[in-house]
């Protein structure tokens, strides 16, 4: 498996008439989900938030990938 | 005063009712000329109806205001006769750049997509809109426009609305039927009735400049996040006409609003600004300068008994996507077919009802957007601006990130899916594509006795049943005859055919040639597919083979005939 780079957000049994609303949507949720969190309880989110989707990703040749990518760029 | 254009002057003309006395009575009364009150009364004229349009004012907006229409809107002025003077003197732009910080991140080109009348959108200021609609409106001897004329109070009664109107030269008494409330976000009628309108003010500022650019310069759309010339904030260039672009600062809410106008604050943001791309230096005026905050939010439901909401006056959004003026219109686009239906007694009043429901879902779906474009652009929290700023890195190299960026998703029409006036599809009929029941109409080119032209123009004011035929000179006389006939309880409803060949019919059924196949492909139709299309071009129903009982029931459900 290689790491997709490309728009890939959909909800079961969602119909979308705009071609951003499926990334729009998780965005939302993503800040929704860090409403009325200090900071250093955000930060435990994130990290928390890693390790369910790394684990459900599994293929560690794809988390290198996505790990690389995201130190490049810090 | 600007210095790009000149305010017309619109008459005030003294009301006969001072001197004699007597209490004007009319059907309709829209309060408030501003692009959605001009709008509503263009659409109920169009509808037979007479209408007094009454406006405190004697010109058009003051300063810019609106800038971007639209394709559902221009579609929509073109039904009130204004859609080519838009066209004409709009700009269109193609090209948007995302900046974050010092660098672009990525820039896109939103070719417009071929085989549509109007383009995506084309920016044009305000004034000039207003300008064009009033004067489609002057030259429709059923509209009455009287400026300087202020409602001061509002009574409403069990079948009429009486108000109190102030002039110059004095008071008097209007009784109308219905009331249209078109008078902005402030809506003093909405106050005067003692309505709520729910929501939040955002807690920011933005200084908006409209300012001429001296040289050439692209146009263009260019959005920084955080600019060294403006850290920790978002600015928004924009192009208009007359060579005039905004400007659009982020302030932050502690912002001084007074300080922050003055030209030796405004100048060197500005400049440094422009130079940010290339490091060029590029001479500018200074047009006009104006600092706002913004509320998202709408009213609880937007018809109360004979008073009608729409625009502002119903619901607010922030400016991201350009979803003020354009849901305003088709607010009016709504309401205006409805309002006669139930006017004529030909629909009941609960009609009005699905004014509010339909056009409240596609408010919420704007506020929806917008909040969400404001968020992005104004992140709340640390954790949020951390997000931001890592959606703006990855979107440098990766396209997903590029999804992510929301610098403001630009008005669409709702699709009105949940909608009740809505005939859900047969289980036997189905569909491709995105023509669904509630759907925006989708354009198409088609040639009409030779003469090209477009489907959104050849339907809208009634009910069109379109009939897709492979050949229309073949079409059976029966099929003909129930074509032609399909006007149900005194609700006209117009037969269209489209024919995937040239060809005339017997009769006056028009016939709309598809000689390439656009809009059978964009609404998924075999030779014996009806459409069902209302007065406001949206879908109401569709069927895979023609049934003038099927037909019939479809226009019951739309006007709540059932």
């Amino acid at each position: 498996m290689t790491l997709n780079l490309n728009p890939n957000f959909s909800e079961a049994g969602k119909r979308y008439f705009n071609a951003y609303t499926p990334a729009d949507d998780f965005y939302e949720l993503l800040i929704n989900t860090h409403r009325d969190l200090s900071d250093e309880q955000s930060e435990l989110l994130n990290a928390r938030l890693i390790l369910l989707l790394a684990n459900h990703i599994g293929d560690i040749g794809t988390l290198r990938e996505a790990l690389n990518i995201a130190r490049e760029g810090v | 005063m600007l210095k790009t254009y000149n305010y017309p002057k619109f008459e005030y003309r003294r009301p006969p009712e001072i001197a004699s006395g007597k209490t004007l009575k009319v059907p309709v009364v829209v309060v408030g000329a501003g692009p959605v009150g001009l709008a509503a009364a263009l659409d109920l004229q169009q509808q037979d109806l007479p209408v007094l349009l009454l406006d405190e004012d004697d010109t058009v907006s003051i300063g810019s205001r609106g800038v971007c229409y639209a394709k559902r809107a221009l579609e929509i002025l073109d039904r009130y006769g204004v859609g080519d003077a838009v066209c004409a003197k709009g700009v269109s732009w193609n090209v948007g750049r995302t900046f974050f910080r010092e660098e672009e991140v990525y820039n896109f080109n939103l070719v417009p997509e071929p085989d549509h009348h109007r383009p995506g959108m084309v920016n044009l200021q305000q004034y000039y809109l207003e300008e064009y609609l009033a004067a489609s409106a002057a030259a429709r001897p059923e509209i009455e426009l009287r400026w300087k004329n202020k409602v001061v109070s509002v009574a409403q009664g069990d079948r009429t609305v009486t108000l109190k109107v102030e002039t110059e030269d004095g008071f008097y008494t209007v009784e109308t039927d219905w009331l249209i409330a078109a008078d902005g976000a402030r809506s003093p009628i909405r106050r005067m009735l003692s309505l709520e309108v729910e929501g939040k003010i955002f807690m920011d500022r933005f200084l908006i400049a409209d300012v001429v650019m001296k040289a050439e310069f692209p146009s263009e759309r260019w959005f920084w996040f955080d600019p060294p010339f403006h850290p920790g904030q978002s600015v928004l260039l924009h192009r208009q006409t007359d060579s005039v672009y905004r400007i659009d600062f982020q302030l932050g809410w502690d912002a001084d609003p007074e300080q922050a106008k003055k030209p030796e604050n405004v100048l060197p943001r500005i400049k440094a600004m422009l130079g940010a791309l290339d490091g060029k230096e590029r001479e500018f005026e200074l047009e006009w300068v104006s600092v706002y905050t913004f509320q998202c939010r709408r009213m609880g439901r937007f018809n109360h008994g004979n008073v009608l909401f729409i625009g502002d006056a119903a619901h607010q959004v922030s400016p991201f996507g350009a979803r003020g003026a354009n849901s305003g219109l088709q607010d009016a686009d709504n309401l205006g077919w409805k309002l006669k239906l139930v006017m004529a007694g030909l629909a009941p009043a609960a009609l009005l009802d699905s004014y509010s429901e339909e056009r409240i879902y596609a408010a919420d779906e704007n506020l929806l957007n917008s909040t969400r474009s404001t968020d992005f652009i104004t992140p709340k929290s640390k954790v949020s601006r951390t997000f931001r700023n890592a959606v703006l890195g990855l979107a440098k190299d990766h396209a997903f990130g590029r999804a992510l960026v929301n610098s403001g998703r630009l008005s669409v029409p709702a699709f009105l899916t949940a909608s009740s006036l809505n005939t859900p599809d047969g289980a036997g009929d189905s569909f491709a594509g995105r023509m669904v029941p509630g759907a925006p109409m989708d354009d198409a080119p088609v040639v009409e006795n030779g003469k090209a032209g477009w489907l959104h123009n050849k339907v809208g004011h009634s009910f069109v049943a379109l009939y897709f035929a492979q050949d229309a000179a073949v079409l059976p006389a029966p099929t003909l005859a129930a074509l032609s006939n399909l006007s149900w309880q005194g609700i006209e409803v117009r037969p269209l055919v489209i024919s995937a060949g040239p060809g005339l019919l017997a009769g006056d059924i028009p016939v709309l040639e598809d000689a390439r196949g656009v809009a059978a492909r964009r609404y998924d139709a075999q030779p014996g597919t009806v459409y069902l299309l209302r007065p406001d071009q949206h879908v109401a129903a569709r069927w895979r083979s023609f049934g003038a009982d099927k037909v019939r029931a479809a226009v019951a459900r739309a006007t709540c005939n059932i």
